[in-house]
């Protein structure tokens, strides 16, 4: 029924990687932000898969962990960004670039 | 008596001294003093030359020493001296002709603004020259060869707000530089060879250390030449003495006629012991004197310049001299200096009184007739003239003769060196009557200027033209009463074991020729320019291409100026340009520019853009991740 | 036949993870980003996570995603965007990004070579009752990161909202 754990792994490399390029790639802070959510979702199934193979039930509960913290990161990342992005007239990333040398 | 040789070095330089603190303010006094201050010297010496002459010869070498100079580990070079017969006829020499040339420039410069310095100099000289006569090691030798340098320069370019004369004082001093240069690394190559610089031991162990024909002496012996060469105005370093000419007539009669200019071949005649040991260096020693010699005394025949013609006299007869210690005639080589030295001053000082009386005049073009106007000066100058041709019975026929005679029948002389020798004194004649003829005789060329403010030369300046006048022609007969002037020489020489070839008597043969060539040239030279005074010009103008180049010094001067000077000068072009220019501001504006270049690459980082940020640390995972893959796999 | 079904899965998230990188229209990203989500959920099961499964649907498609949508609607997701002031930042993502999926690659290839683990049976058969197993575990080894989490979560919310506040 399973397929082997090299193809789990294979597949959350790219799912990663996509997500990686769709970090670096658009302009929108929400696209980043949900590009960083597929990154942690990635993550997941690698441990899962992980946790499958070795007879572990950890792999599953660091899953746990790590979407509570994904969910509380998105609770106020996503405050931070309607606070700044609210009085703009566009959603642009590279607007915010007051730290520059 | 022989304790008063350090009292030759002594007079001169307090005559130096009060007349560097008092000349300006009494220069008259000053100039008095100077000349008393030398005059005192030559007391000196030949108080030395008595205290000698009651030693027995073979005994007549004296070391005496002042004080320990350097005391260096290993080396120590004392502040020494050397009395021996070379040292004691040298000094005499020196101090004697100086005195004469001495009292000589008290009328010559009369009225000079520079009066008081021009006395400092010479003291100064005297000083320096003594110095070097009686060194009795190499450095205190190297002392007054670079103080004889130095007061050069400083009375060539006595009248230095004269371009030409500050020109011809720099370039004396760089040519003598390089004889400095050779002379230093002679100094070094001995001081290495026998761990000492003292004449007496270098000379006493020089048989024994050095291998005769051997690299190290031949090398020596070849850096020892070029100082003479460079000091002596010989072939291919004479350069300097014509241009010299720019200096006061009494400095040229002095320094470069008679004493400075002899230093080369004193120098050879010192380190004897040295160059008997390289066969090699004494033959190009002689051949260098032979080919100056004749090379010089072409060129005398065609200069319109009276002083320059007398300049290009004392290289062609130094070259006599180098040909003489060339062959090994070391005493027959200083006998002819001291009759050089004496109908050479002269020469010099009668043309003075020449060109001073015609107010500075010294082309000869413009002279003429002025036996009239000045008897003493021609007299005299007709005294020392037969003298350097060698006519019989003057100082400068045995002198030459001996010469002539070594190069035939000498066993390291050949038959080549004596035509040489022979064809140059007949030619000698010719320059020197020529210049004689266009000076004192013929109808008058003068500037009728000059004629009206004519002066004559006042007794101060006409009885040295007397004395040396006297010597010119009874200084050759040192050579026969008992213990004859080579034979006086000779121990000085034998101490160290080196056997000098000498002559005895008159080679009748020789003798005979040599008279004959000197009257031939006497007729000439009276052919020529008294008798058909056109002939010249229809000279010049058959043999036009000869001309330009003997008046062109054959284009040394040019060549050097060109190869040498240009290429210093395109090297001075480079550093600038290049070296300095593109290199060194490239390098230190390079830096700025880097810095600026790199901030500007840097700021680049810290742009502000969130993704920019994420791209560099992504950047730095994949290394990382690089690294722990690479350690798995 | 679980290959068969991993490999519709695997197709479908990976198309649903290109479609939230390349639509232009952020609603329709984030549509595309639940589909990828479903899909992982469902691998999940395949893993006998059960528990996990209806979570990340619960949590992740239901929960974070609808915050998104929320997001995206109360920002005018209806603007174009402008073009990126960036010079070539595609092309270093691009390239970057294919970097790192090589050094992956690379990384599992190297496990392969010393053998990846074959499922081994749990000591507990978890598809029986995967909830309580996780929650033994839950509460027992992992207690300590349990209660920070939940103090974590205090914090996101206190944040929240004080960052949302109009005015202090």
């Amino acid at each position: 029924m399973l397929a082997p754990l090299s193809d789990y792994l294979i597949l959350s490399a790219l799912l990663f990687t996509i997500g990686i390029f769709g970090f670096l790639y658009r302009k929108n802070p929400l696209i980043m932000f949900m590009s960083i959510e597929l990154m942690l979702n990635a993550a997941n199934l690698t441990f899962v898969a992980f946790g499958r193979y070795l007879g572990q039930v950890s792999g599953q509960v660091m899953v746990f962990f790590i979407l509570t913290i994904a969910a509380a990161e998105v609770v106020v990342g996503l405050a931070i960004i309607v606070a700044i992005f609210r009085a703009r007239a566009s959603i642009d990333v590279d607007e915010i670039h007051l730290l520059r040398d | 008596m022989l304790t008063n040789v350090w009292l030759v070095l002594l007079f001169p330089l307090l005559g130096f001294l009060w007349c560097l603190v008092f000349g300006r303010l009494w220069p008259r006094l000053s100039g008095w003093v100077a000349s008393l201050a030398i005059g005192a010297a030559f007391a000196a010496s030949v108080s030395v030359l008595v205290g000698l002459l009651a030693l027995v010869p073979g005994d007549r070498v004296r070391v005496g020493t002042l004080y320990t100079w350097i005391g260096s580990g290993a080396v120590t070079v004392p502040l020494g001296i050397l009395v021996d017969p070379l040292s004691t006829v040298m000094i005499l020499i020196v101090t004697g002709v100086s005195f004469v040339i001495h009292v000589y420039a008290l009328g010559y410069m009369a009225g000079d603004p520079g009066y008081g310095r021009f006395f400092a100099y010479l003291n100064l000289f005297v000083l320096a020259m003594v110095l070097l006569v009686l060194a009795g090691n190499f450095l205190v030798l190297m002392v007054g060869w670079a103080g004889v340098g130095l007061c050069s320069y400083l009375l060539i370019a006595f009248w230095f707000e004269r371009p030409e004369a500050a020109a011809a004082g720099v370039k004396a001093f760089v040519v003598n530089a390089i004889g400095d240069a050779g002379l230093i690394l002679a100094a070094a190559l001995i001081l290495t060879t026998f761990k000492t610089l003292d004449y007496v031991t270098v000379f006493q162990e020089a048989p024994r250390l050095l291998t005769p024909g051997g690299g190290t002496v031949t090398a020596i012996t070849l850096l020892l030449l070029v100082a003479a060469v460079a000091k002596s105005a010989q072939l291919p370093l004479y350069v300097w003495l014509p241009d010299a000419m720019a200096g006061p007539t009494p400095v040229s009669a002095l320094i470069h006629a008679a004493t400075m200019v002899t230093a080369g071949v004193y120098l050879i005649a010192r380190a004897a012991p040295l160059f008997t040991l390289a066969p090699l260096t004494m033959g190009i020693i002689a051949w260098i004197g032979a080919i100056t010699a004749l090379f010089a005394a072409t060129i005398g025949l065609v200069k319109p310049n009276i002083k320059r013609v007398l300049a290009y006299s004392t290289v062609s007869q130094i070259g006599y001299m180098f040909l003489a210690v060339g062959i090994g005639g070391f005493a027959a080589g200083i006998f002819h200096l001291m009759t050089h030295a004496f109908f050479k001053a002269l020469l010099f000082l009668a043309a003075g009184a020449v060109i001073h009386a015609l107010g500075g005049e010294e082309d000869m073009r413009r002279m003429g007739g002025l036996r009239a106007h000045l008897p003493a000066a021609y007299w005299t100058f007709l005294a020392a003239a037969l003298a350097i041709a060698g006519f019989p019975g003057f100082a400068g026929f045995f002198s030459k003769d001996e010469i002539i005679t070594l190069a035939f029948t000498a066993r390291t002389g050949s038959a080549a060196l004596g035509v040489i020798a022979l064809v140059t004194a007949g030619l000698t004649a010719v320059y020197m009557f020529r210049v004689f003829f266009l000076t004192f005789h013929g109808k008058p060329r003068l500037d009728p200027q000059a004629v009206e403010h004519l002066h004559r030369p006042g007794a101060v300046m006409v009885v040295p033209l007397i004395v040396l006048g006297v010597l010119s022609v009874v200084g050759g007969y040192v050579q026969f009463p008992g213990e004859g002037f080579g034979d006086f020489l000779l121990p000085a020489f034998t101490f160290f074991g080196v056997q000098p070839v000498v002559v005895y008597g008159l080679n009748g043969g020789i003798a005979a020729a040599s008279s004959l060539v000197a009257l031939a040239g006497i007729g000439i030279a009276w052919l020529v320019w008294q008798k058909y005074p056109t002939t010249p010009e229809a000279l010049g103008r058959a043999l036009a291409p000869v001309h330009a180049a003997l008046l062109n010094d054959y284009g040394v001067d040019a060549l050097y100026g060109l190869v040498v000077v240009g290429a210093v000068r395109g090297l001075g072009v480079l550093c600038a340009r290049v070296v300095d220019g593109l290199v060194l501001n490239g390098i230190v504006d390079g830096v700025g520019t880097a810095v600026r270049g790199l901030s500007a690459g840097v700021a680049h980082l810290e742009s502000g853009y969130v993704r920019t940020y994420a791209v560099a640390i992504l950047a730095g995972v994949i290394v990382i991740l690089a690294f722990l893959v690479r350690g798995g796999l | 036949m679980g290959l068969i079904i991993f490999g519709i899965l695997a197709v479908v998230a990976v198309a649903g993870a290109m479609g939230m990188v390349f639509a232009r229209n952020a609603v329709y990203s984030a549509l595309c980003l639940v589909v990828t989500f479903l899909c992982i959920a469902l691998l999940y099961l395949s893993l006998s996570a059960d528990f996990l499964a209806v979570v990340q649907v619960i949590v992740y498609a239901g929960a974070i995603m609808v915050l998104f949508l929320f997001v995206i609607t109360l920002l005018n997701p209806s603007r174009a965007e402008t073009p990126d002031r960036l010079r070539g930042q595609g092309w270093v993502a691009g390239i970057l990004a294919l970097v790192l999926l090589a050094e992956i690659g690379a990384a599992v290839a190297s496990g392969l070579l010393r053998a990846l683990p074959s499922p081994t049976p749990p000591a507990v058969s978890w598809s029986v009752n995967n909830a309580q197993v996780v929650g033994a575990a839950l509460y027992s080894q992992f207690l300590f990161p349990f209660e920070v989490v939940s103090l974590l979560l205090l914090v996101a919310i206190i944040g929240a909202t004080v960052l949302a506040k109009r005015r202090l």
